[in-house]
């Protein structure tokens, strides 16, 4: 054996190098898109701070929140904007159109603002069934009175055969901020708990199933809702002790605690005992080799409240219809910052990283 | 879960762990590889080497088929995607895997038809379907999916579809951890022997191990007490100085093996003379190839190819890391020119790949402190 304390000296500057390479902002160099950087993780992230937010030096679009704020006249408004492509358009709990409103109100919500009202963009392909543009209008329609939201502008186009999967929707939100929230990524404390609002992994698994690629039956249905009620609800119970929110979209709640433990350059302890998951969700998760933790939720956010209001916090949210199964599933820490880990049901930790792959592709 | 949960009991996990603990010597290094991609999987995912006193340390072994893979094939596969009217058909990990310009997943979005399957018969359906194109399947993995594929080879020329095709690239266990075991530099104590693989194969291919290099195997289970109770039977066999091939997953794994897979892979698959492998270079014996009854069915005749061998730079050292003799940081390449984005060795292309795992998790991967 050489030297331990040489050896240490070399893989501390090893690994210093790496650190360094690692907090440099991230560069978009591939030569064309692939699904990758559709899927939320690591490629969807290059693509977004090496590209998009230095392109626009805006100072909103930097926090990569899921909605900037404008100020108008003395009022903080909230813009965010989403496009639905899902594969297939219906799928047992929802369908692109009920998509189309609740993932944008919750983009919304979760910024601390209560929407207000929505665009709509249809992207329709020739040879579309009346009856499903029907339907999916309709299902627009229903979900926009049920998140209390109106449709106030809107445009159609038609694409060839082909080039639209039958259609692509586009919504565009406004929201007006709550005086009562006071949330930022920079608001996370060591200590802070993490709570989740409910079971995770139902609409991704949803949409797996729906497609029919496994031969798998099961009950199992997405969770699309909008969250604005349980927001109303946390504001209600921890006012400025709630530190931040995000929905647990696309790459699922791991995502989220990377994304966040990344921007307030905090740790993360998942306790992935406390995390609650349907058990049909669980077992189509352990046959199909994914872990729920990377499945997208249609419902489902993640809040930060400081310890005192934890508690209050939490049983607000198993209080309303729907949020019965909420769980506090970790805490804020110091060290390593960056980096969410997990301590596992079995016992041991490891690390919970950004997704990498592209597990499922267009799932929203 | 039923079936499921029992293998997860952390009670018995925590009993286990104190079993290993007061087998360990003081003082002495242990050194074990788990030769499968699946056990470094399930590892990882219960953090085990968290449970493990600090002198026993897993070193992950060449079993992971996806990251084997050399650069060339990669690239053999791209040109075969790339040709008119072509279908090519593969696993999902097998798509990010890097050739020597791009992966798959690349050569997909410069518009080649790649399609993901989850087993050779979807493949073979999408030839069904598709009877004006030509479906060619890239077939990987160890004994694990070989008899899969050559079952669908037989379905194939059976049902005389013209338009389907296999480019193998399987591989086969044993070759592999005989030359990781003829280094003279080995620093390893013990084997975990890969459960998959022995499903197939049996026990029986093992018992070279502890007769010509003295080193204990115990064949393992994929849940965490399975891995646990090996590692402990692997400890009692050295503290013990006994040297021998045990079965912990019996109720998985025949001493013998499926005869009935083995006979399937014998009519279909002969060996190569030699295949390589990403990482640990030319091994002899260790690559399939279609047998001549089959010979009309193997993508590599159909079609041209490159067939260029893209070396891997000389720098990288992934044989070392996968003998134990180096640590990953100690790589002359690790962490500049060889990154999980960029990978050039196969410990860094699987994000379960020992050099993966060190550059994503650094410090934190051995300590383990959250504060």
């Amino acid at each position: 054996m050489a030297e331990p304390a040489v050896l240490s000296e070399r893989e501390q500057r090893i690994l210093g190098i790496i650190e360094t390479a690692r907090s440099k902002r991230a560069k978009f160099r591939d030569e064309r898109i692939n699904m990758a950087h559709g899927a939320g993780g690591k490629a969807t992230q290059t693509l977004i701070e090496g590209l998009l937010a230095p392109a626009f030096a805006s100072e909103a679009l930097e926090e990569l929140a899921d909605a900037g704020m404008v100020e108008v006249g003395g009022m903080e408004l909230a813009l965010t904007t989403d496009s639905y492509v899902v594969k297939p358009m219906r799928f047992p709990g929802g369908s692109i159109g009920e998509l189309a409103v609740n993932g944008t109100v919750n983009d919304l919500a979760v910024s601390g603002a209560k929407p207000l009202a929505l665009s709509l963009s249809l992207i329709l392909e020739e040879g579309l069934a009346a009856e499903e543009l029907k339907a999916e209008v309709e299902a627009i329609a229903r979900a926009a009175r049920e998140a209390g939201v109106e449709i106030v502008a809107g445009d159609t186009k038609v694409v060839e055969r082909g080039h639209a999967d039958g259609m692509y929707v586009c919504t565009t939100g406004i929201g007006l901020r709550d005086a009562r929230a006071r949330l930022s990524p920079a608001a996370l404390r060591p200590g802070d708990r993490i709570l989740l609002s409910g079971s995770i992994g139902e609409h991704g698994t949803a949409i797996m199933l729906a497609r029919g690629e496994f031969d798998l039956d099961a009950e199992i249905e997405s969770d699309t809702r909008p969250l604005w009620d349980v927001v109303d609800a946390l504001l209600d119970a921890a006012g400025p002790d709630l530190r931040c929110m995000r929905d647990a979209t696309r790459g699922g709640v791991a995502s989220v605690l990377n994304e966040l433990a990344r921007a307030s350059s905090v740790a993360m302890i998942v306790r992935e005992g406390a995390v609650p998951v349907q058990p049909a969700v669980a077992g189509a998760a352990e046959l199909l080799g994914i872990d729920p933790m990377y499945v997208a939720n249609e419902g489902k956010l993640v809040a930060f409240v400081a310890p005192g209001a934890a508690e209050a916090a939490l049983q607000a949210l198993r209080a309303l219809p729907g949020c019965e199964a909420a769980a506090e599933i970790g805490e804020v820490r110091t060290e390593p910052p960056g980096m969410v880990l997990v301590q596992t049901s079995f016992g041991g930790k490891r690390v919970m990283d950004q997704l990498v792959g592209d597990p499922l592709p267009r799932i929203c | 879960m039923r079936f499921v949960d029992e293998f997860r009991d952390p009670e018995l996990g925590r009993a286990l762990s104190g079993e290993i603990l007061s087998l360990v010597e003081p003082g002495r290094h242990y050194k074990l590889m788990e030769v499968c991609g699946g056990h470094t999987h399930s590892i990882y995912k219960y953090g085990i080497d968290d449970l493990l006193p600090a002198n026993v340390e897993l070193v992950h072994g060449p079993g992971c088929p996806v990251c084997v893979i050399p650069m060339g094939r990669v690239d053999d596969g791209i040109a075969i995607a790339h040709q008119d009217g072509v279908i090519f058909t593969c696993f999902g990990d097998m798509m990010r895997v890097p050739g020597s310009s791009g992966s798959l997943l690349d050569a997909k979005a410069a518009g080649a038809d790649i399609r993901m399957v989850y087993s050779p018969l979807d493949a073979l359906r999408i030839a069904k379907h598709n009877p004006e194109r030509q479906v060619v399947f890239f077939a990987i993995g160890f004994e694990t999916t070989a008899p899969s594929t050559a079952l669908t080879l037989k379905r194939a020329r059976a049902e005389h579809l013209p338009n389907f095709s296999v480019m193998c690239s399987h591989v086969t266990i044993v070759p592999p951890v005989r030359a990781l075991l003829e280094s003279p530099d080995l620093r390893l104590d013990g084997f975990i022997g890969p459960g998959h693989v022995s499903t197939v194969v049996g026990a029986r291919p093992f018992e070279f191990i502890p007769a010509d290099y003295g080193r204990p195997v115990v064949i393992s289970g994929f849940e965490p007490l399975d891995i646990l109770q090996s590692i402990e039977m692997i400890l009692r066999q050295l503290a013990a100085g006994r040297c021998e091939v045990e079965n912990q997953y019996k109720r998985v794994v025949p001493y013998e093996g499926n005869l009935r897979a083995l006979e399937v892979m014998a009519e279909v698959f002969e060996l190569r003379p030699h295949f390589e492998w990403r990482g640990l270079g030319f091994i002899s014996h260790s690559g399939l190839k279609l047998t001549e009854a089959y010979a009309e069915l193997d993508a590599e005749a159909r079609f041209s190819v490159p067939g260029v061998r893209v070396a891997d730079p000389k720098a990288c050292q992934c044989g070392e890391v996968l003998k134990g003799v180096i640590k990953p940081w100690e790589c002359k390449v690790f962490g500049t020119a060889c990154t999980p984005e960029r990978p050039i060795g196969t410990c860094m292309v699987s994000s379960e790949g020992a050099c993966a795992a060190y550059y994503n998790f650094g410090r934190f991967a051995r300590e383990r402190e959250v504060v």
